[in-house]
């Protein structure tokens, strides 16, 4: 039950055990806490909360302590070596190079983003196809970005240009339509990760677009309505109107779209396994610690990571705050 | 996420009334309006409508002319579906399967732990209830990568590296703070008086939680499993991480590695890709509203 299934049956018994053994375990729970007179709710209360307090300090706490731990010792991970990892990232140009380009997804795609989505949102607003329009925008949200990256590295497909060669991907297309030369388009940097941002935007549009719309209907009509009548101009209700009422989401929006971006690995991953000058700390990560086996650096970046994600979460905490108060 | 207001994708039933939008829309006059909505709208779907054209077009044609030309020359085959479900080649079927295998149970327990610990939390007192909900809401935060290889060394010590429950486990985990955060927000608003008229009957926790709060909690279980579904299914990190054997990694593992290995081969890439999409495309078809309402409550993820 605990080994690596290879046929089909197998794979099908190890699935239908795990579901019964985590049924078996809440049975049993629950089967003590009906033994127990309704009077020590206490007791229950940990019974109910012991294996989610298990798995989130085996499968949570410790390693996330751990890698903080790691991150002091070297890429054998067997000699400790202060904050050497951190200064390297800081330092190194190729480091940097990761740095330059996690601040160019994390300043762009939330931004693009979420006025794409904005600007969507309003032009279907009551449109009689609404829902229809909201989900082809939305749809690519519900696919894996790893078939997100395989749809736009179409796109961006290059030929050589030479005799009879045709381009098949289509933005090659457009430029030797209008006249120019087939591009390399995943290969020039920094234009490549100014392309894998565009599929991240491509990605997180629907989702602006989504919060957005329905922060958009809960305006009160009435408000709506005053303003009408106080004759203000569509972009000043726009500006004075629907942007004020809004402005929470906006910022659940912008720091949502912002914190999934730094955490972005897949895109790089499979567009250009972080090559020519694409990688990303995410993936940088990744290849520090699988390919490159420098597991200390590898815990070095993961901790800049988290670093980085705090802020962001603060901020949007404050905002949330000081709208609700 | 804070904010678990739900929300419908469908428009209200009283279209005619004016509201902040409209109005602003209509200072981009009608006509201009709905020229950029519709140039969104063709820019959103044409790259994967391109690439659906091409999982239907013979290998030959879509290595030597545009998916564009598809309409000048149609010609279609199923070939490229036949190619990737080939067991001696890419063998797909195996890798959906895996999806299958994975996914299944990574949503179910983490739906069944996070129902007690939210149960515990909203209706019953105990000491350091505060802390442990503060803190649990906090691990919220914690990015996958910080724990990914203290993970796998423990998995190795354990001696299940390899196998499923690698994935089964860290998914679980992984899912429980939000899980929990999602259901005490929707089990704290549960009239405490439906509570306490069922104790005065005699009932206990256990009879309280199947009898009362099960049936109310349906909407926020569907919106968290669903959810949760598409954000095991699409997953590429974890599973690269822990299988990285092709007898138990699942889908987008075998398409990212065939984009890295075969970056050319779009007759293979394409029809996998849509192998790939069709169940979350589906899901997400079927239950939208539900998917929606779980994608607001739990944005933060991962």
């Amino acid at each position: 039950m605990f080994t690596t299934a290879s046929t089909t049956a197998d794979k099908l018994f190890q699935m239908f055990a795990a579901i019964l053994l985590f049924a078996a375990v809440v049975g049993v729970i629950l089967f003590i806490a009906s033994r127990v007179a309704g009077k020590r709710d206490s007791f229950v209360a940990y019974l109910y909360l012991a294996p989610v307090v298990l798995m989130l300090s085996v499968g949570l706490l410790y390693p996330g302590l751990r890698t903080i731990y790691e991150s002091f010792f070297n890429a054998a991970g067997d000699a400790f070596i202060g904050i050497d990892n951190y200064k390297l990232i800081l330092t190194d140009s190729e480091q940097l190079v990761v740095l330059r380009n996690t601040a160019f997804w994390v300043l762009f795609t939330p931004f693009l983003a979420t006025g794409v989505g904005l600007l969507y949102a309003i032009l279907v607003d009551k449109a009689r196809i609404e829902s229809v329009a909201k989900a082809l925008v939305f749809l690519p949200m519900s696919i894996s970005f790893v078939a997100a990256s395989v749809i736009w590295k179409f796109m961006y497909e290059y030929r050589p240009d030479q005799g009879n060669v045709k381009q098949i991907g289509l933005v090659n297309q457009v430029i030797v339509w209008l006249g120019g030369k087939p591009v390399q388009l995943l290969i020039d940097s920094p234009l490549n990760t100014f392309l894998l941002i565009l599929v991240m935007i491509w990605i997180q549009a629907g989702f602006a677009m989504t919060l957005l719309s329905a922060a958009i209907k809960a305006i009160p009509d009435d408000i709506v309505e005053a303003a009408r009548l106080d004759g203000v101009t569509p972009w000043g209700m726009f500006r004075f109107v629907t942007l004020p009422a809004i402005r929470p989401a906006v910022i659940v929006v912008l720091t949502t779209i912002a914190i999934g971006t730094l955490k972005v690995f897949d895109i790089v991953q499979t567009m250009t396994g972080g090559r020519f000058d694409t990688s990303v700390i995410a993936n940088e990560f990744y290849s520090q610690s699988f390919r490159s086996a420098n597991q200390g650096l590898g815990a070095a970046l993961a901790v800049v990571l988290f670093i980085l994600v705090i802020p962001i979460i603060v901020y949007n905490i404050r905002q949330l705050r000081r709208s609700e108060a | 996420m804070s904010t678990v207001t739900p929300v419908t994708t469908t428009p209200p039933l009283t279209p005619e009334k004016v509201s902040a939008a409209s109005t602003a829309k209509k200072k981009l006059t009608s006509p201009w309006a709905s020229l950029a909505a519709l140039i969104i709208a063709v820019l959103w779907t044409l790259p994967t409508f391109g690439l659906l054209v091409s999982s239907f077009r013979p290998e030959r044609a879509i290595k030597t002319t545009g998916w564009w030309t598809f309409f000048s020359d149609p010609k279609v085959t199923f070939e490229n579906y036949q190619a990737v479900f080939d067991p001696d080649n890419i063998n797909l079927a195996d890798f959906f399967l895996n999806s299958i295998v994975i996914t299944l149970p990574a949503v179910i327990i983490p739906l069944c732990l996070a129902s007690l610990a939210a149960y515990a939390f909203a209706w019953m007192n105990f000491k350091g209830k505060n802390f442990l909900f503060i803190a649990i809401f906090a691990l919220q935060i914690v990015p996958l990568q910080v724990t990914l290889i203290p993970l796998l060394s423990l998995y190795v010590d354990m001696g299940i590296a390899n196998t499923f429950w690698t994935l089964w486990l860290s998914h679980s985990a992984f899912a429980l703070p939000l899980a929990i955060y999602i259901l005490h927000n929707f089990i704290k608003e549960v009239p405490s008086s439906l509570i306490e008229a069922a104790r005065m009957d005699g009932a206990g926790h256990v009879a309280i939680f199947f009898r009362v709060l099960l049936p109310l909690l349906t909407p926020a279980l569907a919106a968290f499993g669903i959810f949760q579904f598409l954000w095991v299914w699409n997953d590429l990190l974890v599973s690269l991480t822990f299988a990285g054997s092709p007898e138990i990694s699942p889908i987008t593992v075998q398409l990212s590695n065939l984009s890295g290995t075969r970056g050319t081969a779009w007759h293979l890439l394409s029809a996998g890709a849509f192998v790939s999409i069709i169940v979350p495309v589906t899901v997400f078809l079927l239950l939208q509203r539900y998917f929606v309402r779980g994608l607001l409550a739990g944005s933060v993820k991962g």
